[in-house]
């Protein structure tokens, strides 16, 4: 053997060598990325959620034009002024769902629970449970793509998610256009962040909703849930549709001035319609130096009928304890 | 045979630097049990900006007189807030009393956190401009500084600090948390309407980090409140953060028992 071929040998060797190593470094990333979508071993979701509700019960629910918090831009305070509740009513919105962008303002239960693939056992996907009026959200860990931004929508939306730094980190597209928790809205462009932190028995879920459509920048919204060894519901009830006051092939609207909520917080609590109105100023610490001169303090709580019915000011014995 | 050993060797070293465990034990969770600056799993130093997007009625302006909505207030909380008298709270220096450990983070504020030293973290708030001491344990032995002699109660109290494994079963694979318990407070209010929290209750604190798509870095921070007197159940509520850029913004202001 010359050493012509010796040497071609050697690099054949390299050559094979070197596939190898490339070989290995993909098929054990690959591997461990897999293993990355399992749950860390100590770090246990699986059960039953019960939202504490100090955050403010249900926020916005009871006030037909409260936008406090949210970074509505120009358009999502247009849509607000005409919106009316009454579309709830509407036969063909009444078992629409709201979309996943409840789960971080929501007050239901939250069970959560993993769906394994049966052979191997590797986790497919998590799902968070729905609630009567909740669609479920199924979180895929199987490391698939998100689909096409042109693929059909849906209430529960697409949404993937991954361990980081043993955190249930969370990422949802597709959802249709909706309610921001049944006042503002969202468009089929906004997509969610959630994050699933467990401390001991709290889990706190934080979520991060991005919209170029109707929020001049993120809303960033929080929960605390604590684990409760009592099982919650965890199926909606079917959705029968019944008249509710609405004829079928209207929408319930409000017309520009004609929106007889608007005032109705300001009246309550003295909150200048400003603020009421929502948008991004009016999230920082500096926008109460415009506040100052502007608000007025009750010299009592008051509520409408609507948050009477839940609480109204709140009190001894108004929240329920959670059982573990 | 020795380019063999290299070359697997180096693809060894690049799946292990790949793995998230040690990924998360090259940032600092290496030794049995990290503590203080050098055992961060991430750094909560620099400037912070509070975004008020839940509970905003309650945080942005002072509200009336008689709300708890959203606290578990007990018969005894309830008189004490129903009794509430900001002249009285001014007239008798307690300005501060809504700005202390268990609800100064609550407030819309701007944070400044430093480390003091390997062991201590301060937070200043420039609303109210209080100051937060965070004390870790001097060796890493995974617990809670073990609380010096107590003093003088003050509004921000006395807190332990320790990086607290997520995984309780395998803590040196762990990514970690802040926690920290305070305790030692003066009596003060969870809200500026005069819902009390009296000098039993514990003050315990998980500081989360995030790192977002769009590269924004934002911290969670959960806390829970206990108080056997004043509360029926633990009082919950997460307050979020956004890291800024520099201090332009720090706008320190002085207690206020009205505003």
């Amino acid at each position: 053997m010359g050493s012509h071929a010796v040497f071609g040998e050697m690099v054949n060797l390299m050559r094979t060598i070197c596939a190898a190593a490339i070989a290995i470094l993909i098929g054990g990333y690959v591997g461990l990325a897999q293993v990355n979508n399992e749950a860390p071993e100590g770090v246990e979701l699986t059960g039953n959620w019960v939202s504490r509700n100090n955050t403010e019960f249900n926020t916005n629910l009871h006030r037909a034009y409260d936008f406090l918090g949210m970074p509505l831009n120009d358009a999502a305070k247009a849509w607000a002024l005409s919106h009316s509740e009454e579309q709830a009513s509407e036969p063909e919105r009444q078992c629409a769902f709201y979309t996943s962008t409840y789960f971080p303002f929501g007050f239901a239960p939250l069970p959560m629970w993993k769906e394994t693939e049966l052979r191997t056992g590797s986790t497919v996907a998590w799902v968070v449970g729905g609630w009567l009026d909740v669609v479920p959200m199924v979180i895929w860990m199987d490391g698939r793509p998100h689909p096409s931004a042109y693929a059909p929508h849906s209430a529960a939306g697409f949404t993937t998610g991954v361990w980081e730094n043993d955190v249930l980190t969370t990422y949802t597209t597709h959802m249709i256009a909706n309610l921001l928790h049944r006042r503002g809205p969202h468009s089929d462009l906004a997509t969610m962040t959630l994050r699933f932190s467990r401390h001991a028995d709290i889990l706190s879920l934080t979520g991060r909703i991005d919209d170029p459509v109707y929020l001049s920048e993120p809303l960033y919204a929080s929960r605390e849930w604590q684990f409760s060894s009592v099982p919650v519901n965890r199926s909606a009830v079917p959705c029968n549709v019944a008249y509710e006051g609405v004829r079928e092939g209207t929408v319930p609207h409000y017309r520009p001035g004609q929106n007889p909520f608007v005032e109705e917080t300001t009246r309550l609590w003295g909150i200048p319609l400003e603020a009421v109105q929502g948008g991004a100023e009016t999230i920082y610490p500096e926008y109460r130096k415009k506040l100052r001169d502007k608000y007025v303090r009750p010299e009592k709580c008051v509520s409408n009928d609507v948050e009477l019915a839940a609480g109204g000011c709140g009190g001894p014995g108004r929240l329920q304890p959670v059982i573990n | 045979m020795k380019l063999l050993t290299g070359i697997v060797g180096a693809a060894a070293v690049v799946l292990m630097l790949h793995h998230p465990a040690y990924a998360q034990r090259g940032r600092g969770a290496a030794a049995t049990f990290p503590t203080g600056k050098p055992g961060a799993p991430f750094d909560p130093s620099g400037y912070w900006v509070s975004l008020i997007t839940n509970n905003w009625r309650f945080r942005m302006v002072p509200p009336a007189k008689g709300d708890y909505a959203g606290i578990p207030i007990s018969m005894a909380g309830k008189k004490l807030a129903d009794a509430w008298d900001p002249t009285q709270d001014e007239a008798t220096g307690n300005q501060c009393k809504h700005y202390g450990a268990a609800s100064i983070m609550y407030q819309p504020t701007r944070l400044h956190i430093t480390w003091q030293d390997d062991n201590t973290l301060r937070v200043d708030t420039d609303a109210g401009t209080q100051t937060r001491v965070f004390q870790f344990p001097s060796t890493g032995s995974g617990q809670a500084a073990r609380a010096a002699a107590p003093g003088k109660r003050t509004w921000q109290g006395n807190s332990s600090a320790v990086w607290e494994a997520r995984r309780a079963n395998n803590p040196e694979a762990s990514a970690r948390y802040l926690k920290v318990t305070t305790t030692n407070m003066l009596a003060g209010y969870l809200r500026k309407n005069g819902v009390p929290y009296g000098e039993s209750a514990v003050l315990t604190e998980y500081f989360d980090l995030f790192q977002e798509r769009d590269g924004t870095t934002m911290m969670f921070v959960t806390a829970v409140v206990q108080d056997p007197v004043y509360l029926e159940q633990r009082y919950i509520v997460i307050s979020h953060f956004r890291k800024e850029p520099d201090g332009s913004k720090w706008d320190p202001t002085p207690c206020s028992a009205r505003w």
